[in-house]
């Protein structure tokens, strides 16, 4: 069984990149859960979405140092996601800081140095500019897609089967720059 | 077919399967979805988004009485709105099948109470089901209308935030038809006077035992047998928990939680060495279970709030893992999105340091700092009742400082009765009604005063002025939230008059408008003094000093212009 915590902020597209993810470990032949939270979340404010797959899943739900995998598509938020991931799991986190209105007030301090912080932590961290390769693409709301790219280097998961569900779960006027976003973070030679 | 699909999907595929005709509901997390899910069958079930959760009861009430199969749905304190008829329909029971489905937030994600509605079922006297997974929220929303013909009772199907928002793969089947039965006139099971009523109770007495017979036997009530060291009885999400925290253990797995299974629950007891309960919030399995003289570990590990998961289960029984430490971090509260109508308002009153009462909805947030801007909220339709009961209690202490705020969808929800009772008994109070043209909160849904039903047709609208006046209010203005003067100027004025007044802050929600172009700050012209940042719009933040204005996140709204008394925010 693989459990996958994905974290961010309201806004990022992460229940998308949740769907994807979750549609592709089924495409796989695996039982699938995903679980997220709606409503009052997704006002901005944190946002934390679970996927599990495997011969037969359970719990919809990843426990404290449950998570094989933990992606987080914000620094402050990789922190907060922190205790769900395994003592041994992998991280991936976007070198990106969305200060919350805490910090934007004035009232509390962003927290300096959070790559080196988390590379003490965790076994094995991956840290990418999702927002520069997203940007350069010329499309900013891909950075969730090229996130997803590199969270597909470590999943046994065919490069075309994730393309097959890009293409059914992402609308018509996007879908090309979002392929290329996804190809951007898991390219063939990896 | 096999689909991926949510919990509250599957209850909408349940629904459409077993041949439902009439669906009703209003919004609420984690409820919101099912009718919206339903609606994509609307030539086959008819759909509506209702008034408020009684008047969805009682609507399909109204169909069951006629033989059509119907679903009503709504969050857990929306069943107390609909309490009263539920009680009713307890008694008068189900000619078509009538499902009531309950989805409960255990961890109050987003909801102001954490109360278990399991107990509505044993207070009622009806059955109740409870799915682990999406395939069993869609089989079990079946089973439910069979249940509930055959034995002529409501059935409560039970769901929390974990079985609406978790996602599974569900096998999907055809739908059966059940054209609705010909209609008798019944006075003495439909029209409840006390005479028809006390034969009724003995009915539904009667009903209840019947129905504890087929829950000993009900094949979704089943034993899985492992080590027969422990036994754990379990239902719901906690089930799947249970599976994974302890994968030897014997496990009778409960669906059909009222009336319980009182045989296969001694059967199970008797043939393990030791019997937990493990389910969320209140001990309402551990209790029937103990009542009957089992001995059972339950709450005294088992946390009574919260959610649990399976990190939490391990502690309760005391084997969890060491986990990664962080140390405090800055917490990153939901806040209202930039360009929010409601800003405007609720500078505004902050500003004039009015005491408000509020109620239920995006708008809530306008409590939170910098705003600051309320002072309570109760439940839906609250803020009105509240602001008037504190201006009977305080007087000219808080008269002209008062004022009420609610949303509309939420005014029509609730909200009028506490107007009309201000009028009536010679109040003053001032009420704002935020009228963004849609049900915000729970996800852009449609309600009377937007003209389109649930079903895409075309309606009258009914304009909150409208009613206001017919309510007996003789002052009522509509502002614009955008122009923070105007807006200051209204408020102002009328909490000072002594009568009641209704100020309508009148714009669409940012999240469904075309946003303007962003702001930008001038540095030189900056002083940083952080007026702006009192609007606490998440587009603005300080850097060096000076404010700066994020130009992905501004919708253009224009408000922090106003603010400024340096005139150093500018349009680009």
């Amino acid at each position: 069984m693989t459990k996958i915590v994905i974290c961010g902020v309201g806004g990022q597209g992460i229940i998308l990149a949740s769907d994807i993810l979750s549609l592709a470990a089924m495409e796989a032949g695996y039982d699938v859960k995903k679980s997220e939270v709606h409503g009052m979340a997704q006002r901005g404010g944190s946002v934390i979405s679970n996927c599990i797959f495997g011969k037969k899943v359970y719990s919809p739900l990843i426990g404290f140092g449950e998570g094989d995998i933990l992606l987080a598509f914000e620094k402050l938020e990789a922190l907060r996601g922190l205790p769900y991931l395994k003592k041994d799991g992998t991280m991936i986190v976007n070198d990106y800081e969305w200060p919350p209105l805490t910090v934007a007030s004035g009232d509390v301090v962003y927290p300096e140095n959070t790559i080196e912080t988390l590379k003490d932590k965790v076994k094995k961290l991956v840290s990418v500019d999702g927002v520069k390769i997203a940007m350069d693409l010329g499309n900013i709301r891909t950075t969730n897609v090229v996130l997803l790219g590199v969270l597909a280097r470590f999943l046994p998961f065919k490069r075309e089967s994730w393309l097959s569900v890009i293409e059914r779960r992402v609308p018509g006027k996007t879908l090309e720059i979002n392929k290329t976003a996804f190809l951007s973070g898991f390219p063939s030679e990896v | 077919m096999r689909e991926f699909i949510s919990g509250n999907e599957a209850v909408a595929r349940g629904a459409y399967e077993a041949g439902c005709r009439v669906a009703c509901a209003y919004p609420g997390t984690p409820s919101s979805e099912i009718l919206e899910n339903i609606a994509k069958y609307k030539d086959k079930i008819y759909c509506e988004w209702s008034t408020n959760e009684k008047v969805a009861m009682e609507v399909t009430s109204g169909a069951v009485f006629a033989g059509a199969r119907s679903l009503v749905a709504m969050k857990h304190v929306g069943l107390n709105v609909a309490a009263d008829p539920l009680f009713s329909m307890a008694y008068i029971g189900a000619t078509g099948g009538f499902v009531i489905v309950s989805a409960d937030d255990p961890g109050m994600h987003s909801s102001q109470n954490e109360q278990d509605n399991r107990n509505y079922a044993r207070a009622a006297k009806i059955a109740m089901l409870e799915p682990s997974d999406s395939e069993e929220a869609r089989l079990l929303t079946k089973l439910g209308f069979d249940i509930s013909e055959q034995f002529d009772t409501p059935v409560l199907l039970r769901l929390t935030t974990r079985i609406s928002h978790s996602y599974g793969i569900v096998n999907t089947e055809k739908r059966e038809e059940h054209p609705p039965k010909t209609y008798n006139k019944d006075i003495k099971k439909r029209l409840i006077l006390p005479a028809h009523a006390r034969v009724r109770h003995i009915f539904v007495e009667e009903r209840l035992e019947k129905l504890r017979e087929y829950s000993n036997g009900f094949f979704l009530n089943k034993i899985e047998w492992g080590d027969k060291d422990v036994g754990i009885i379990t239902s719901g999400i906690s089930y799947q928990y249970v599976k994974e925290v302890f994968p030897e253990a014997s496990v009778l797995k409960l669906s059909l939680t009222w009336p319980l299974p009182d045989k296969l629950i001694r059967e199970f007891a008797n043939n393990v060495k030791e019997v937990i309960v493990v389910e969320e919030n209140d001990p309402f399995l551990e209790s029937e279970i103990r009542a009957m003289g089992i001995k059972v570990v339950g709450k005294e590990k088992v946390p009574l709030t919260g959610e649990l998961d399976p990190y939490i289960l391990k502690r309760a029984f005391g084997f969890s893992e060491e986990i990664h430490s962080t140390r405090s971090i800055p917490s990153r509260p939901p806040v209202l999105c930039a360009g929010c109508s409601h800003r405007g308002v609720f500078y505004c009153i902050s500003k004039l340091k009015l005491t408000a009462t509020g109620d239920i909805g995006c708008y809530t947030l306008g409590a939170l700092p910098p705003l600051n801007a309320l002072d309570t909220c109760v439940c839906m339709g609250a803020s009105i009742g509240n602001s008037f009961g504190l201006e009977l209690a305080l007087g000219d202490e808080i008269r002209d400082r008062l004022v009420a705020v609610i949303g509309d969808s939420t005014f029509f929800h609730s909200g009028i009765t506490g107007l009309i009772d201000i009028v009536y008994n010679r109040g003053t109070s001032t009420v704002i009604i935020l009228d963004n043209f849609t049900t915000a909160m729970t996800g852009h849904q449609e309600h009377p005063g937007t003209g389109k039903t649930l079903m895409g047709e075309g309606t009258r609208k009914i304009a909150l002025e409208d009613i206001a006046r017919a309510c007996g209010v003789e002052n009522v203005y509509v502002v614009d939230p955008y122009n923070l003067k105007e807006t200051e100027e209204v408020i102002k004025r009328e909490v000072k008059r002594r009568e009641p007044s209704v100020i309508i802050a009148r714009r669409p929600c940012a999240l469904r408008v075309k946003p303007e172009p962003p702001l930008r700050v001038i540095p030189e012209k900056c002083t940083g003094c952080k007026l702006c940042l009192r609007l606490g719009c998440p587009a603005i933040s300080m850097k060096d000093d000076k404010a700066v204005i994020d130009k992905y996140l501004c919708n253009g709204c224009g408000m922090c212009k106003q603010v400024c008394l340096k005139d150093a925010i500018v349009n680009e």
